[in-house]
């Protein structure tokens, strides 16, 4: 029985050495899109973030003569003022069509109004569906208010009044995040990612050697052979989980490498990454994947072509992924029976080592333990669906 | 030797095979003659210990298939229905594949490759991958593949399916070969001709019962037919083929 299961493995193996796919998805997949992917977000994100702040905003200013100090202000504020000539309709329509980001209207009434001591109008048209402009029209608004704040304390000073009178708060945001936990939030992705590439991995080695065997009508002369059955299903979860663990490791230490590359202390942040981290991640992940190669040996089975095992493998593949949704989500923290979770349980426990925070052996234990055991279940369940005369198809 | 006796296989309310019973003797061809239909590879799939027979035994070498299946395939070569092979291995390294399952040592699978590479005239592609055989390669590789583990029954399941004029000849001698060996071949076929040319016994199968069996001319006797086409049709009798069973 196991000499045959090994001689099922060693076949499953070296043949899919030579799948150009099976080698794709394994190989390159996970371990090279995985972290370039998240390389892209952590940079984008840390670019955004930095670059923002100091970046000039230009916008275009419709009678822009009639507030001569306001401009000469935002000038100096950084922001590059192009003078247009637009009603209203030409405002809405320059910034819907993109032609300006941001238009700001000086009616004719501001100077009057301003001189008054009236409120001065001013119509900011920007386009709230467009992301990006966010941060330009929450900056342009800001420096707005600047230059009203200032107009306001010239006025109580010239009244005799103390301007501290109209700031009776003073507010300050004290962040105590530490550089780890701010680097989480980045890395929040990290064990979504590396549960997802381990399953891509073995996704097509478990449609090739089930669905892909039936297709092309090779299953039943394997049944001919005086192997068990058992053994030939469980050689395939093997030469499955077999390249999950490539995937798995190799995807992990990509990963590293990037985290390394990336920098991340120059923005105030670290990431618990080294070897040995990635070493224990790799070691709380690999309980799951009995669980995962036996789920797609299972489902595979049910399918009555390679194509269609590639749909519901696709379907498959998210089903891990829910609990992390959930748990972003519904914002839970770790508990033991919400250790009890697979794949849920593995995404805390990559949490914690790269929080550099303890592990209880109490949740490894629960985590290992239900993976395995949910592992091993699904593997007799591949292995009853063999022993039917309905595999066959 | 290959023996069915009663053999009786329902799929739901469908009764595919009702009651089979025949023999094939040890060095000689038998063709299991039949409609699209009439349950030959349903037959021959409990005749070779993927289907258990819901009544009925089938006996290899006298090894009951279902009691002793692990025994009975030792002693049984399969070329099943549409056989494929792994486009990603050679040709011989599918043969040594099967070796490997059939509980072959390494020296015995690799001298029995290279001995059925020899037989079956595989040389020229033996080194290559599948992918890209033409019919007749990949029938040569599937066939070599189930004689591994030198089986002294062969059991062939519509093996002329899809093949070419020069394919089917060289089949026909290999048969030829085998029987002259002294292997019990047994193999199904819709097509007349072939059963004709080439058989010893016919076992003629419709709706999932035996209708006839004997030799060739034995059945052209009964049936009182000149060509055996005409025995075929008498024998069979009108809508048999119209019972909507799997083959």
């Amino acid at each position: 029985m196991i000499r045959l299961l090994l001689t099922v493995f060693r076949k499953e193996f070296f043949e899919n050495l030579r799948d150009r796919r099976t080698i794709f998805s394994a190989l390159v997949f996970g371990p090279l899109f995985g972290p370039l992917l998240l390389a892209i977000t952590l940079q984008i994100s840390l670019n955004r973030n930095q670059a923002v702040a100091d970046e000039p905003i230009a916008i275009a200013v419709s009678h822009s003569e009639r507030a001569p100090n306001l401009m000469a202000w935002l000038r100096e504020q950084n922001v590059s003022i192009e003078a247009v000539k637009l009603d209203e309709a030409g405002a809405r329509a320059a910034v819907l069509g993109k032609q300006h980001k941001l238009v700001l209207e000086v009616p004719a009434d501001y100077g009057s109004r301003l001189a008054a001591a009236e409120p001065a109008p001013l119509l900011l048209y920007a386009d709230a569906s467009d992301l990006f402009n966010d941060r330009s029209v929450d900056r342009v608004r800001a420096v707005l208010n600047q230059y009203g704040q200032q107009i306001a304390q010239l006025r109580l000073l010239v009244r005799g009044i103390d301007p501290m009178i109209g700031a009776p708060l003073a507010i300050q945001d004290v962040d105590v995040s530490t550089p780890s936990s701010r680097a989480l939030l980045a890395l929040g992705m990290l064990s979504y990612l590396i549960i997802f590439a381990m399953l891509m991995g073995g996704m097509y080695l478990a449609i090739d050697s089930t669905a892909g065997e039936r297709e092309r009508g090779s299953l039943e002369p394997l049944f001919t052979t005086p192997a068990p059955r058992r053994a030939i299903v469980f050689g395939k979860i093997l030469a499955t989980a077999a390249y999950m663990l490539v995937s798995l490791t190799l995807t992990v230490t990509a990963c590293a490498i990037v985290v390394r590359f990336l920098k991340l202390e120059n923005f105030g942040m670290s990431a618990n990454l080294g070897p040995v981290t990635a070493l224990a991640i790799i070691g709380v992940t690999a309980p799951l994947i009995l669980a995962g190669a036996s789920l797609m040996t299972v489902v595979a089975s049910f399918t009555k072509s390679y194509r269609e095992a590639q749909t519901y493998l696709g379907f498959v593949l998210m089903v891990p992924t829910l609990p992390l949704a959930f748990v972003t989500f519904l914002n839970l923290k770790p508990t033991l029976p919400l250790m009890a979770v697979p794949s849920l349980s593995q995404h805390f426990l990559m949490t914690s080592l790269l929080r550099a925070e303890p592990v209880d052996p109490a949740y490894l234990a629960m985590s290992v333990g239900v993976s395995l055991a949910l592992g091993l279940v699904l593997a007799g369940i591949a292995a009853w669906l063999y022993e039917r005369e309905a595999i066959l198809g | 030797m290959i023996e069915a006796r009663g053999l009786v296989k329902r799929f739901g309310a469908v009764e595919a095979v009702r009651g089979v019973s025949f023999a094939a003797a040890d060095g000689r061809i038998t063709g299991l003659l039949g409609p699209n239909g009439a349950g030959k590879s349903t037959t021959l799939r409990m005749l070779y210990t993927l289907l258990v027979p819901d009544a009925g035994e089938a006996r290899i070498d006298g090894i009951s298939a279902t009691a002793d299946a692990t025994t009975a395939r030792q002693h049984l070569g399969v070329l099943s229905h549409n056989a494929g092979v792994y486009p990603l291995l050679t040709a011989r390294e599918n043969i040594l594949y099967f070796g490997e399952l059939y509980g072959l040592g390494r020296a015995e699978r690799e001298r029995r490759a290279d001995e059925l590479i020899e037989l079956l005239d595989m040389r020229d592609f033996a080194a290559r991958r599948a992918k890209g055989f033409s019919q007749g390669q990949k029938l040569k590789t599937a066939l070599a593949r189930a004689l591994v583990h030198n089986p002294r029954n062969v059991i062939l399941d519509e093996p002329t399916n899809g093949l070419d004029v020069m394919a089917v000849r060289s089949l026909r001698s290999l048969l030829g070969a085998l029987r002259g060996a002294g292997h019990c071949v047994l193999f199904s076929s819709h097509v007349m001709q072939e059963v004709a040319g080439l058989c010893d016994d016919v076992v003629v199968i419709a709706q999932g019962t035996v209708v006839a069996q004997g030799a060739p001319d034995a059945l052209l006797k009964s049936a009182n037919a000149a060509t055996l086409e005409d025995a075929f049709v008498a024998l069979v009798g009108a809508g048999a083929d119209a019972n909507g069973v799997r083959t």
